[in-house]
């Protein structure tokens, strides 16, 4: 565009190159030149042109010609500045850049003529040029986020609808195919970039590359079979599948198995986003076998084991004696409130006799649950989210008459609030009618009325003892339910922290780019405006939101007003669903 | 070429407005705010330690004071670092964009670069801040569904909050390069 100012983007490694032709990437919608490397005399035209349609056809980059670039000692080359200016007639390109620099100091000139004629009268034969730096190597591996849609490949050239500075980025990108030669080729044109010294390559890197093929092979047969073996028609028999689908190791196995079949599958990522989810995925595992080893080999010394099942057998009984002082107080008088007699001696001793049937089945299995928790410890080999997630189970088992005890409350409750609800219609003189789901006004009966008052007034007066009860229950199912859902929590945040993701953005921050960032270099009045372009890493809470890993779904499903409301009509709670269950 | 003014802003703090013409598409103004003042640092320490020593004599636990000391460092690192801002930036690069740069005291830089492109107006607005009615530079940028609509209003100087006076210098100067960006642009 006539009168734009014209930005020049320049490698930095370039600043110290011999003279030679700039060869890159003209954008006309920004007036911006993208230098992408420096051609060295002496060259034979033809060869150039048909380098660059070799990688215009490699990378899909209409590279060109866009000047000349000339790095002299003093003022003694006066014949490579005349040279310099012959070639633009060979290598015709709108606007010609020429760019010249003196050797050792930081005075730079710049120059882009055109040839045309203007389409407008007045508009200058020069544009006013900036020089923009920027460092090759970091703009070629950064990701800017949020990724700009991908260009069609086989729409030829790369349009420059992405905005401004990502198609640089692109353009960088995409032209490793120029990249490749460094200057200990023997090939007929000789290139300067940020390769030029030396291609760069990791043994480490290339034999990861190399083993990586058949064991990826090797392991995703392996996780097949696992995955074929665990979906046979013998789990899905109803005792087996309802126990696996309460307990959240089996949830936890599952989805790291899952997680272990992306990583090792033998398909390639097609985007970027796809390797970082495989990196993540497999830094997560190594990271949770490596903290469940540790787990185990504290347990297995010192005989932390036979320690943990002696201690577990007297923590049982303790709480099913606190348990027993808690009904004989609700027996009484708690709290100074006056229960029925009859019903709370009932309800206590219902409860007390379960409890004592719990004590029971606890002194049953206390000989063998050194052995269980030995094996069962074993498990942690496979992660400490496995343990953690057993550990919860455990809680769970060892909590099930509190559940129990829970659930008997919250039915009592609930059909004495039914009742009460439809006795208090009646009361009034009104009817549910379930075909318009409304209340509807009724005549009863004379003696219909007599015994829906007086049931009505016994339900009102046994309220207290029944809600008393399911209001104790409910807070110890609410506690046990709380230390469950802190598990929980600690699973999910191993599961889902993006630890590859993070660690890359504190060693390598220029791999993982929110935008760019602008610094005006030493200025001279007369001279181009000089700015160095350097990358802005992506805050670490955007790379924690961006690559979050999915984690088991074990979010409660109710807000706090649905959850109050269910315990107000006493309606069950199952605050820690798993993904994929039924609704009740 | 450089220029160094100073102005209040709406607290009646001083600021030092610094502006800088690299070129006549290139400007910079770089606004300092007061630094941390001795005073209230010393104000701030005596308080927690005078209450930790009144825990102390309270509870004979050394630990408390131990703790004190723990958290004033701490605080005071927290604040240098995440919350004191020094000096905030903005530069303005015809047909780049506009660069929005704060450094925080502990020689933090936060930089957010918006490009030329989405850039659809730098405007002066009111606002009602508390008890106070305050005017504060803007970046209007564009919606790319709607050519006329903005979609995102991002305030300049949060921080430094100068008055009327000083955002009129930046205003105009903002507005001479946008105005040549338009004249320049293609046409959407």
């Amino acid at each position: 565009m006539p009168g734009m100012v014209l930005k020049a983007f320049f490698p930095t490694c370039c600043a110290s190159a011999d003279s030679g032709l700039l060869v890159g990437r003209w954008v006309p919608e920004q007036s911006s030149a993208v230098v992408l490397a420096v051609v060295h005399f002496p060259f034979i035209p033809i060869q150039v042109k048909e380098l660059l349609a070799q990688v215009h056809q490699a990378s899909r980059v209409g590279l060109a010609v866009l000047g000349t670039w000339c790095h002299r000692r003093q003022e003694t080359e006066e014949s490579l500045g005349h040279f310099l200016e012959g070639l633009g007639a060979i290598f015709s390109h709108e606007p010609w850049l020429q760019l010249c620099r003196e050797r050792g100091s930081k005075l730079w000139s710049c120059k882009a003529t055109r040839r045309q004629v203007p389409p407008h009268p007045g508009a200058p034969y020069e544009d006013q040029v900036m020089l923009v730096f920027y460092d090759q190597r970091k703009v070629l591996l950064s990701q800017l986020h949020p990724p700009a849609a991908v260009p069609d490949r086989q729409a030829g050239d790369a349009t420059a609808s992405a905005g401004g500075l990502a198609a640089v980025f692109d353009t960088v990108a995409r032209s490793e195919a120029l990249f490749r030669s460094d200057r200990f080729d023997e090939g007929p044109v000789r290139l300067s970039h940020w390769q030029s010294e030396g291609v760069e390559a990791s043994i480490l890197a290339e034999l990861a590359k190399r083993a990586s093929g058949p064991i990826c092979v090797l392991l995703a047969c392996l996780l097949s079979l696992i995955s074929a073996a665990s979906a046979c028609r013998v789990f899905k028999l109803w005792p087996l599948s309802f126990i696996w689908s309460k307990l959240s190791v089996c949830e936890q196995l599952r989805h790291r198995l899952e997680q272990l079949t992306l990583v090792f599958s033998t398909q390639k990522a097609e985007n970027p986003t796809q390797l970082m989810r495989k990196a993540n995925v497999l830094v997560s595992v190594l990271l949770d076998v490596a903290l469940g080893l540790a787990l185990l080999s504290w347990l297995h010394g010192k005989d932390r084991i036979g320690q943990l099942a002696e201690a577990l057998v007297p923590v049982a009984d303790h709480v099913a004696e606190e348990l027993q002082h808690l009904l004989q107080w609700l027996m009484g008088a708690p709290a100074g409130l006056k229960m029925n007699r009859a019903l709370d001696q009932v309800l206590g001793r219902f409860f007390l006799y379960h409890l004592h049937l719990w004590i029971s089945y606890i002194h049953l299995m206390s000989p063998f649950i050194e052995r269980i928790l030995w094996h069962v410890g074993l498990s942690a080999c496979l992660g400490l989210t496995v343990a953690l997630s057993i550990l919860s189970d455990i809680i769970a088992l060892l909590t099930f008459h509190i559940y129990c005890f829970y659930v008997y409350g919250a039915r009592l409750y609930c059909l004495k609030i039914c009742g009460l609800s439809s006795l208090w219609r009646l009361f009034r003189g009104k009817k549910w009618n379930v075909l318009r789901q409304r209340v509807d006004s009724c005549s009863y009966d004379l003696d219909q009325l007599f015994i829906g008052t007086l049931l009505f007034t016994i339900l009102v007066f046994l309220l207290p003892t029944t809600a008393l009860y399911y209001l104790v229950f409910t807070l110890l199912r609410l506690l046990v339910v709380a230390v469950q859902g802190l598990i929980h929590l600690l699973v999910d945040l191993i599961n889902s922290l993006p630890l590859y993701s993070l660690g890359l953005r504190l060693c390598r921050p220029y791999r993982l780019a929110a935008g760019v960032k602008f610094r005006v270099l030493e200025h001279e009045a007369g001279r181009p405006l000089r700015l160095l372009m350097q990358i802005n890493p992506l805050p670490y809470c955007r790379v924690v939101h961006t690559y979050r890993l999915p984690s088991c779904g074990c979010h409660p499903t109710h807000s706090w007003g649905s959850l109050c409301r269910k315990l107000f009509f006493g309606e069950l709670i199952y605050p820690w669903r798993q993904r994929g269950d039924k609704q009740d | 070429m450089e220029d160094e003014q100073s102005f209040s802003d709406i607290c009646g703090g001083r600021l030092a407005l610094q502006r800088r013409y690299y070129s006549s598409s290139c400007r910079e103004f770089c606004l300092s705010c007061p630094r941390l003042s001795l005073r209230s640092l010393t104000a701030v320490t005596c308080t927690v330690w005078l209450a930790a020593y009144g825990l102390f004599t309270l509870c004979e636990n050394s630990m408390i004071l131990s703790a004190a000391i723990f958290i004033t460092l701490l605080g005071l690192l927290g604040y240098l670092h995440f919350v004191k801002i020094d000096q905030e930036t903005l530069l303005i690069i015809d047909s780049l964009g506009i660069q929005m740069t704060s450094s925080y005291a502990s020689g933090k830089e936060c930089t957010t670069f918006i490009e030329m492109g989405k850039v659809k107006d730098v405007v002066i607005n009111e606002a009602v801040y508390m008890q106070k009615v305050i005017y504060y530079l803007c970046i209007l940028l564009k919606d790319p569904v709607e050519p006329d609509g903005i979609s995102q209003v991002v305030p300049v100087f949060q921080s430094a909050k100068p008055r009327l006076d000083c955002l009129i210098e930046v205003y105009r100067s903002c507005q001479e390069i946008l105005a040549h960006q338009k004249a320049t642009s293609p046409s959407p």
